[in-house]
């Protein structure tokens, strides 16, 4: 019964989080750095689909992180709250407790969608172009949004905090945190099993060599749009979350090409093609712009600067291509971790 | 009816033609060479067969189904298998991965399945390890399984090179330069292996190779090109004498 360490460790964190976040014992503060952490985990794990695994260049992850996160922030806006723009809520105030996580999937859905139209470009170009072409799509969402008066324009959109409290005000619960955490679990989940199974191992076939991927019977072109859209996917949901944040509103200017950039600092430090790196990385790098706070901008100094030093001391980062259990066999035996595909040696 | 039948088979890259009226008909449990000079287009009509390459004319069966057009995995699914010259292995990967990776084209379950890891994914994921680990068994590197493929002696690498090609279940199987870089000993071991699995796995064996003790010892037949064109084809006793293939590999000056 090895198995269920892992599940209880995971459980027993989504008590003490929500637990202690429910119960006031973990202030405002420290849960809005928990809900970051959770989004830049999903973010990090998401885009490592692409950069890590697939060993294309995207850098335009906060185009699909912006369409996920207005979708949702439009819809559960319109549904559940009283809006100047789209008047009184449509449903009943108490069905945002069921029905947001599925205000977030739909906002996933229309990520995963624009995900799609970077997937067709990819099939022809790769490394540089793709990074241009990601960038451009990058900057589309962002203008688009930006030139849409009815959803705010550049000033940003606002009404997410009025769904928030009317959900509170029917059950109160941090809600937020809690689909943050059940997302964030998904992701990882998600991540997991594709790049486990035969079918998700393509995608590594891709980055190692194309051309005897596709030679070697794999449909290159089906695998790299069901990548596409899984990462875009999932960056959605993360926008979807980070919507609905305490301070209440989005603005394009969020999600522009530094947030981009941020979201792949996390994945290179942690190391390309690890999930386990990536989780780690996507903590630390939170924490660290919280400790580094004080410094004002000057962070942006510092920041840019470790990952310069990790560069030349580490250029794999922190786990480059291996996950956790692999630096430390024991974790393996201690989770009853052991991967199907070693099973088969001993039977 | 012949398993393989490639007809005026033409290419050209721009304004050179690297292949010109390529014919061939490979019955089915034959060996056959295709050996010709450095820049012969050898390599390019297997890219040609393989569907890597698009030809500019000529027409491609195998077994009454018309391959020209297709992409590459759907020609391998049909049943065309292929080594590559310089080793192409996933090298980042496991050697088992490597030959899991191989059999794409006979998953059955979806996307979803792929995620949720269902009863039916469980199952297939299964057949498709055990089906990997015989395989590689049947290559005696079974204890290499976990390791990554870079880490692999040179032999080795070329026997999972093959073990690989074999995994996507060809009927025809082409191996380009599978000798290359070995030295006497394992080209020895290489032609038992070729000879095996021929005989295990009911294969139709085409291969390219500069080695001469290769392509007299194993190949009932052999055509050779030069400049795209072919220039004789026989058995391997009939090429030796060929003046045209003499003078094609050592000049014209060696009359």
């Amino acid at each position: 019964m090895r198995k269920l360490y892992l599940p209880l460790l995971i459980l027993l964190l989504f008590v003490i989080i929500i637990g202690g976040s429910w119960l006031g014992i973990i202030n405002d503060y420290w849960q809005l750095v928990l809900l970051f952490i959770g989004i830049n985990i999903i973010l990090t794990v998401s885009l490592n689909l692409i950069n890590g695994y697939m060993g294309e260049f995207s850098c335009g992850h906060a185009g699909f992180m912006a369409v996920g996160a207005y979708v949702s922030g439009i819809l559960t806006v319109w549904l559940f709250a009283e809006d100047k723009v789209f008047g009184p809520p449509v449903l009943p105030v108490a069905w945002a407790i069921p029905l947001f996580p599925l205000a977030l999937i739909v906002g996933a859905i229309a990520a995963s969608l624009v995900g799609l139209l970077v997937a067709i470009p990819s099939f022809r170009t790769r490394g540089d172009y793709l990074a241009i072409i990601t960038l451009a799509v990058n900057y589309i969402v962002k203008s688009a949004i930006e030139n849409m008066e009815v959803i705010g324009g550049p000033r940003g959109f606002v009404g997410m905090k009025r769904v928030m409290n009317n959900m509170a005000d029917v059950f109160d619960a941090p809600w937020l945190l809690i689909w943050t955490f059940i997302a964030m679990i998904a992701a990882v989940l998600i991540i997991r099993n594709f790049m486990a199974s035969t079918l998700g191992k393509g995608v590594e076939a891709i980055r190692e060599d194309e051309v005897a991927a596709e030679l070697m019977s794999v449909n290159t072109r089906r695998i790299k749009v069901i990548a596409f859209m899984l990462s875009c996917g999932l960056a959605g949901l993360a926008g979807g979350l980070f919507a609905h944040w305490p301070g209440g509103y989005i603005n394009p200017g969020t999600f522009t090409i530094l947030k981009s950039t941020e979201i792949m600092v996390m994945v290179y430090l942690g190391g390309m093609g690890s999930i386990s790196g990536s989780i780690i990385s996507a903590i630390g790098f939170t924490l660290l712009l919280e400790i580094l706070r004080p410094l004002g901008v000057f962070k942006w100094v510092v920041i840019p600067l470790l990952l310069v030093v990790m560069m030349l001391v580490r250029p794999t980062g922190i786990l480059g291509n291996r996950e956790l259990t692999d630096v430390f066999p024991k974790l393996r035996a201690f989770f009853g971790y052991e991967e199907e595909s070693y099973a088969l040696a001993s039977d | 009816m012949p398993l393989l039948q490639i007809r005026n088979l033409t290419h050209w890259f721009g304004g050179l033609r690297a292949v010109h009226d390529f014919n061939l008909d490979l019955e089915e449990g034959e060996l056959v060479g295709l050996i010709g000079p450095n820049g012969a287009g050898k390599t390019t009509v297997f890219n040609l067969v393989t569907g890597a390459y698009r030809p500019t004319a000529g027409e491609i069966w195998l077994n009454g189904d018309n391959l020209v057009g297709l992409r590459p995995h759907q020609i391998t699914a049909k049943g065309i298998g292929r080594t590559f010259q310089t080793i192409r292995l996933w090298n980042e990967l496991t050697v088992l991965d490597n030959i899991r990776i191989a059999h794409a084209s006979r998953i059955k379950y979806g996307i979803a399945d792929s995620i949720l890891h269902g009863q039916r994914y469980r199952k297939e994921e299964k057949e498709i390890k055990e089906q990997a680990m015989e395989l590689l068994t049947v290559f005696g590197m079974e204890q290499y399984a976990h390791e990554l493929a870079k880490n692999l002696p040179y032999g080795a690498q070329r026997r999972v090179e093959i073990a690989r090609a074999l995994a996507t279940e060809p009927r025809v199987l082409l191996l380009d330069e599978p000798a290359a870089g070995m030295n006497p000993g394992e080209i020895g071991e290489l032609l038992d292996l070729i000879q095996q699995i021929r005989q295990d796995f009911g294969l139709t064996i085409w291969i390219i190779e500069h080695q001469m003790r290769v392509i007299m010892n194993i190949c009932e037949r052999i055509k050779v090109i030069d400049f795209g064109e072919t220039i004789a084809e026989g058995t391997p006793q009939e090429i030796q004498n060929n003046p045209k293939v003499i003078e094609a590999y050592l000049g014209e000056e060696a009359f």
